[in-house]
């Protein structure tokens, strides 16, 4: 397969900018899309190529503009809305966890949602408690929502098209962190399904499980285990609704061990969840109790000290699936 | 007072005027029947005593327009032109409702007749009729929005919000205020500081209405301004249409603590069927026996919806596990 040399950033602008160029009803909304070309960069020149009316830059209104958004949706276009960073979802949750997520069901079917509402997360900046938090925990919890946690440039933009084109609400969290990191990405065109797991390398003394960019960390880390003698299956779910849980629950037969590694907070989180949802299938195959690796249930703070320790990186996961391999 | 003969309107035009209001009215007296008697399931919220503004509002409508709907919303649903055999149905928790028994009387939709959604969120049905307005726009049609919401969802952000947007971008949407004084028990005047909801369009730069909302005629000639003004890609405007719950605010809540007996008697004397049909017949517009034709026909339409409502089946449990997601397509497997 040929690739090229792009960010992450740019990806995403490319998959936004191929479907919009694909189906003329694909529209752009939200904080600072258009001249700006995104907070991050992830929609730079879509404003200049497709106009004003189809990238279009909203007032601070995000429960209004979400609601814009699925009202477009139920009327012929296939708008993609962009709230600035995940923290931001709570401004708009009634019209997320009551009405988007909801129509489809609560009118027995009529309703046709081809709505993404694309979002950011990720600790590292210093920007403490309303602008660092990972909550993709809330929205995985109402039913009617798809979730999507890419990995990496490439499967962002193979992702984010298969969000587009998909006719429900999908709800796709980027990573910060990852929006100038430069990624091989495949040229021309593909999707990438949603509820089929990756799994990113083989192995069968463990099998870590690891959302959004923490996939790639514990595949760094699964490297640098090797030279310890532990040989660990490392897993990026890329969708966590629907959540690929037969691959996961394979891989735990064979492994013996479970690792999730989420940058949400741990109470009530994803790891938690994806643990639960395969224990029972994976119980007596078990050689240590199913461990998680998250943010622990504290605000983000703000000074570099206070933060960069709860970040769940590479050294936490080699660490922790020393001990969980070697006791 | 104008005559009815000044609103050039055809005599079809008028009579379905008032089978409209009617139609609302004997649905909704057969729910209340319903209710007491134990038969429906859940609550229900009422439009008695609000009928003049959904049909004087929906008369200018299409079938290709759209109108987002409230809690309240079997007079929205009726004016567009709902099945009220489905109606009936949905209201009573039955496979054969417009939502399969999945919404009840508070999301009751139609969506062939452009309604998108009834809501249980005050003030939620704003924003999503000011996005319908948006892709009107973008995909380049004459099609126009209503917005139907209460006195007490022009309190919310959503309202101030979605309208500074429609206002910022000329959006082809009408805003429609009931302004039925109450949210629950809390009166709008206590709350409050502006006489009029209406009096806040000028801060958006566009067009507001304060109107007599049990006045049908009145209602449509201000809606009619707005739906023009709106296909002429002019923009939105706010309408505030007065009127009153006879209800309270939800079956079951008798809806007098916080009413005095002289406000609700002096509205019900201001009934919106009832002085339209007064007015009909004094300007020789309708034959009395024609009015108790339409009566008859109505009463045994909603006998109708009943009976087929009462004889359909309650849905397998198992529908409740159908409808969250669309079927997938399009998606291509790498």
């Amino acid at each position: 397969m040929k690739t090229k040399k792009i960010t992450y950033a740019q990806a995403v602008a490319e998959a936004i900018d191929e479907e919009m160029q694909r189906d003329k009803n694909v529209i752009l909304l939200g904080e600072d899309v258009g001249i700006k070309g995104g907070n991050f960069g992830q929609a730079v020149g879509l404003y200049k190529k497709h106009g004003e009316w189809r990238v279009k830059d909203t007032p601070i209104s995000e429960n209004s503009f979400v609601g814009l958004c699925l009202g477009a949706a139920l009327t012929g276009l296939r708008p993609i809305v962009e709230i600035m960073y995940s923290d931001f979802l709570t401004l708009a949750m009634d019209q997320i966890a009551n009405q988007a997520a909801k129509i489809r069901y609560m009118s027995g079917g009529q309703a046709k949602v081809p709505l993404t509402i694309c979002t950011t997360i990720g600790m590292g900046r210093s920007t403490a408690a309303q602008h660092s938090q990972s909550l993709q925990a809330l929205v995985c919890h109402i039913p009617g929502l798809k979730v999507v946690m890419p990995s990496s440039a490439s499967e962002a933009k193979g992702l984010l098209k298969t969000a587009i084109r998909d006719d429900n609400p999908v709800i796709f969290f980027e990573h910060r962190i990852e929006y100038n990191k430069t990624y091989e990405v495949p040229e021309g065109e593909y999707t990438i399904p949603f509820g089929v797991a990756h799994i990113l390398k083989s192995g069968k003394d463990i099998t870590i499980v690891g959302t959004s960019n923490l996939a790639l960390k514990a595949l760094q880390a699964a490297e640098e285990l090797t030279k310890e003698g532990i040989d660990a299956e490392v897993i990026d779910p890329r969708t966590l609704v629907p959540l690929d849980r037969d691959t996961i629950m394979e891989s735990v037969k064979k492994t013996g061990r479970l690792l999730i590694v989420d940058e949400g907070y741990e109470r009530c989180g994803v790891a938690g969840e994806i643990a639960m949802s395969v224990l029972k299938d994976v119980f007596y195959h078990l050689n240590a109790p199913i461990e998680r690796l998250t943010t622990p249930n504290i605000p983000i703070p703000f000074s570099p000290a206070l933060e960069f320790p709860l970040i769940p990186d590479k050294k936490k996961i080699f660490l922790k699936v020393k001990d969980m391999v070697l006791g | 007072m104008k005559n009815i003969k000044d609103y050039n309107l055809s005599k079809s035009q008028i009579s379905e005027m008032y089978e409209g209001m009617l139609k609302i009215r004997y649905f909704e007296n057969k729910v209340v029947e319903l209710y007491s008697s134990g038969k429906m399931p859940g609550i229900a919220h009422l439009y008695i005593g609000e009928e003049a503004v959904a049909v004087g509002v929906c008369t200018n409508l299409t079938e290709n327009d759209f109108a987002t709907s409230t809690h309240r919303g079997h007079g929205h649903l009726i004016a567009q032109g709902a099945d009220l055999k489905k109606m009936m149905a949905e209201v009573l928790g039955k496979e054969t409702g417009y939502c399969k028994g999945k919404g009840g009387s508070m999301h009751i939709a139609d969506f062939s007749k452009g309604i998108l959604g009834a809501n249980g969120i005050v003030g939620a049905g704003i924003p999503i009729a000011t996005g319908s307005g948006y892709s009107a726009k973008i995909r380049g049609t004459d099609q126009v929005t209503v917005a139907f919401f209460g006195d007490a969802a022009s309190n919310q952000g959503t309202f101030h919000e979605s309208i500074n947007m429609a206002a910022a971008w000329k959006l082809p949407v009408i805003y429609v205020c009931e302004n039925n004084l109450y949210g629950i028990s809390v009166d709008i005047r206590k709350v409050t500081n502006t006489k009029n909801i209406a009096d806040r369009a000028p801060a958006y730069n566009i067009p507001g209405y304060a109107v007599d909302g049990n006045d049908i005629l009145n209602v449509y000639e201000v809606t009619k301004k707005a739906v023009e003004r709106a296909r002429n890609k002019m923009g939105p405007t706010l309408i505030e249409c007065k009127t009153y719950r006879w209800k309270g605010h939800h079956l079951g809540d008798p809806g007098i603590i916080y009413r005095s007996e002289e406000e609700r008697k002096e509205w019900k004397e201001r009934c919106p069927i009832k002085s339209f049909r007064e007015r009909l017949i004094k300007e020789k517009i309708v034959s009395e026996e024609e009015l108790s034709f339409i009566e008859k026909d109505i009463k045994k339409m909603i006998e109708e919806a009943l009976n087929f409502a009462i004889q359909s089946p309650f849905p397998d449990e198992k529908e409740a596990y159908e409808d969250l997601f669309a079927e997938e397509k399009g998606v291509e497997v790498q």
